[in-house]
């Protein structure tokens, strides 16, 4: 296998299961960097919880807009600029509406708009038990950027893999097929789909397959709590030849994710026998024959 | 009165509440049913809406006339979102990342920006099962601007009783956009560590917005004691609690509306309203 390889586990519709699969898959690959770019809700360091944190840094998002009453003349200019609808007829700036465009700190006569950087959240560089690397970030509430954000959490594991011989970064993205998810696509080489039985993850793996197909990026389907509608899995796996993508296999419908999940454990550290594990092994042994090819 | 449905985690059950809720009341009150979600919209394959109007969404984006254009850089050196950049002198779009502020067009010293426009996706409007009137907006794949599009979707609003407004999941932007102007915000969350952990995120999202906020819990099973002292601990109204049940999942799953095909489970959206509205009467 020459270079680094990328992995980017997406589903399109939430709740599918991608954290549980990435924690196990995790713990299945050697060398790694794994990489939680779900950065509006990340819960992958919730199942690892790393041993040790060896960086907490800064998330500098956009900036913010805020007037200054004393400078201000009220002559309107910044509210009739805005396109935001941003600032009130009192002359103050929300910040949940502000975009951070700059316009009225650059366009006001009296220079009365200050526009600084804040901190938009924090991520973290931690190791796990296999002694691999984790990086995960938290977005403050109601934060704006998160694709800048997983951006930055991307190159962190770019330049930590390349430094440390890592030879695989495995990434838990987002649900959706937004900004953050087209960041967290952005570069990788391979995007894993976890998709269910269901009309709605059917219907939502059309989207982020197209996705995958507009950004280049190969793709392989799971279908996670596979028994809730095998008339609906075979409609997957007819859908995925048509696409030309690989199926990957299926997990069936199990308490014991949640219970592992519930005991702060991958589902192959708390039952590696049960069927789940091992359906995730043969997953596991098919993504190595594809990064292989790669 | 406007009630969002959102979660932080994906997969909660936003979308099941919120369209079996919507069609409960329409029994007996009109309802408008707004997708968020505009990422992945699903109440439609459970309210099963007959289109009758579909409007191209649009954002405004800069248009460079490159002859009048000298590569001063004015505009590349003011732009937040580095949506114009030069090279070799000349000024390129990339359109995508432009957030339709307009700020290079009103700065650009001789006159060489001009606003054009630019399609994220659509808003389709119609009449839904239970005679609900029914938004949804859907974005382009492969564009990442979800915001201006939810904001779309939120000038439909009509004449209703009640609008249910389903949120996507996260806490960040597009969900802000979301519940911004509604009344009351419901979370729909797992007893799971995961589900916890983004309730927590999701709830002060929304107390940032001085919204009041109620909880679901779904797929509820035995006690998950650490959810509970979070509830307390937060003065969180437990709304209803929907039960772990393989067959509701199965019902999902074909795309049926739980209420019509286990009708049983009714009296929980009759719970789930009357705690909403109780909660609104504060």
């Amino acid at each position: 296998m020459q270079g680094i390889k990328e992995i980017v586990v997406v589903s399109g519709k939430g709740g599918t299961g991608k954290t549980s699969i990435t924690g196990a898959l995790a713990s299945l690959f050697r060398d790694k960097v794994v990489v939680d770019c779900d950065v509006d809700a990340s819960n992958l360091h919730i199942i690892f919880s790393p041993k040790e944190i060896l960086t907490k840094k800064e998330f500098i998002g956009g900036k913010k807009a805020k007037i200054d009453g004393s400078l201000c003349t009220q002559c309107g200019t910044c509210i009739n600029i805005c396109r935001y609808n941003a600032i009130s007829s009192e002359y103050r700036v929300d910040p949940l509406t502000c975009e951070g465009c700059g316009a009225c700190f650059y366009l006001c006569p009296q220079k009365a708009v200050d526009f600084s950087s804040r901190i938009s959240g924090y991520y973290y560089i931690s190791k796990i038990a296999s002694n691999d690397p984790l990086i995960f970030a938290e977005l403050l509430p109601g934060e704006e950027n998160s694709g800048k954000l997983v951006a930055l959490l991307k190159n962190e594991a770019r330049e930590l893999a390349k430094s440390s011989s890592k030879r695989l970064i495995l990434i838990d993205g987002p649900p959706g097929i937004g900004c953050p998810v087209i960041s967290s696509l952005s570069g990788s080489n391979f995007a894993l789909i976890i998709t269910e039985p269901t009309l709605s993850g059917e219907h939502d793996l059309k989207r982020i397959t197209e996705l995958t197909h507009h950004f280049k990026i190969k793709a392989g389907v799971v279908v996670n709590k596979s028994d809730l509608n095998p008339y609906c899995v075979q409609q997957i796996q007819e859908y995925c030849e048509y696409e030309a993508i690989s199926f990957l296999g299926e997990i069936p419908y199990d308490a014991k994710i949640t219970e592992a999940q519930r005991n702060l454990k991958t589902i192959l550290d708390f039952a590696p026998e049960c069927e789940s594990s091992w359906a995730i092994k043969v997953i596991h042994n098919k993504l190595q024959r594809i990064l292989e090819e790669l | 009165m406007k009630i969002a449905f959102a979660s932080g985690k994906g997969g909660t059950g936003k979308t099941t509440v919120s369209v079996n809720l919507a069609y409960n009341l329409s029994s007996h009150r009109k309802v408008q049913y707004l997708d968020c979600d505009v990422e992945e919209p699903n109440g439609h394959i459970f309210l099963r809406p007959r289109i009758e109007e579909n409007k191209i969404s649009k954002v405004i984006v800069p248009v460079v006339d490159q002859e009048k254009c000298t590569g001063c850089g004015e505009c590349t050196s003011h732009c937040q979102f580095k949506a114009l950049v030069l090279i070799q002198k000349e000024v390129l779009v990339f359109p995508q990342l432009c957030h339709g502020c307009g700020l290079c067009a009103r700065i650009c010293p001789t006159g060489a920006i001009s606003e054009g426009e630019r399609e994220i996706g659509y808003v389709e409007k119609g009449k839904a099962l239970g005679d609900i009137d029914f938004v949804q907006g859907l974005l382009n794949v492969g564009e990442p601007m979800a915001v201006p599009l939810i904001q779309d979707v939120k000038s439909c609003y009509g004449e209703a009783d009640v609008y249910i407004i389903d949120a996507p999941p996260g806490t960040s932007c597009p969900v802000v956009k979301t519940i911004i102007d509604v009344d009351l915000v419901v979370m729909v969350t797992e007893p799971t560590p995961f589900g916890l952990h983004d309730l927590r995120i999701a709830v002060s999202s929304a107390k940032a917005l001085d919204k009041p906020v109620g909880v679901v819990i779904n797929r509820d099973k035995g006690e998950f004691k650490q959810l509970l002292d979070y509830l307390k601990g937060n003065q969180l109204m437990v709304l209803t609690k929907i039960p772990e049940d393989k067959e509701f999942a199965r019902q999902y799953a074909k795309g049926n509306l739980i209420i019509k095909a286990l009708p049983t489970y009714k009296n929980k959206f009759d719970e789930l309203f009357h705690n909403i509205e109780t909660m609104l009467r504060g």
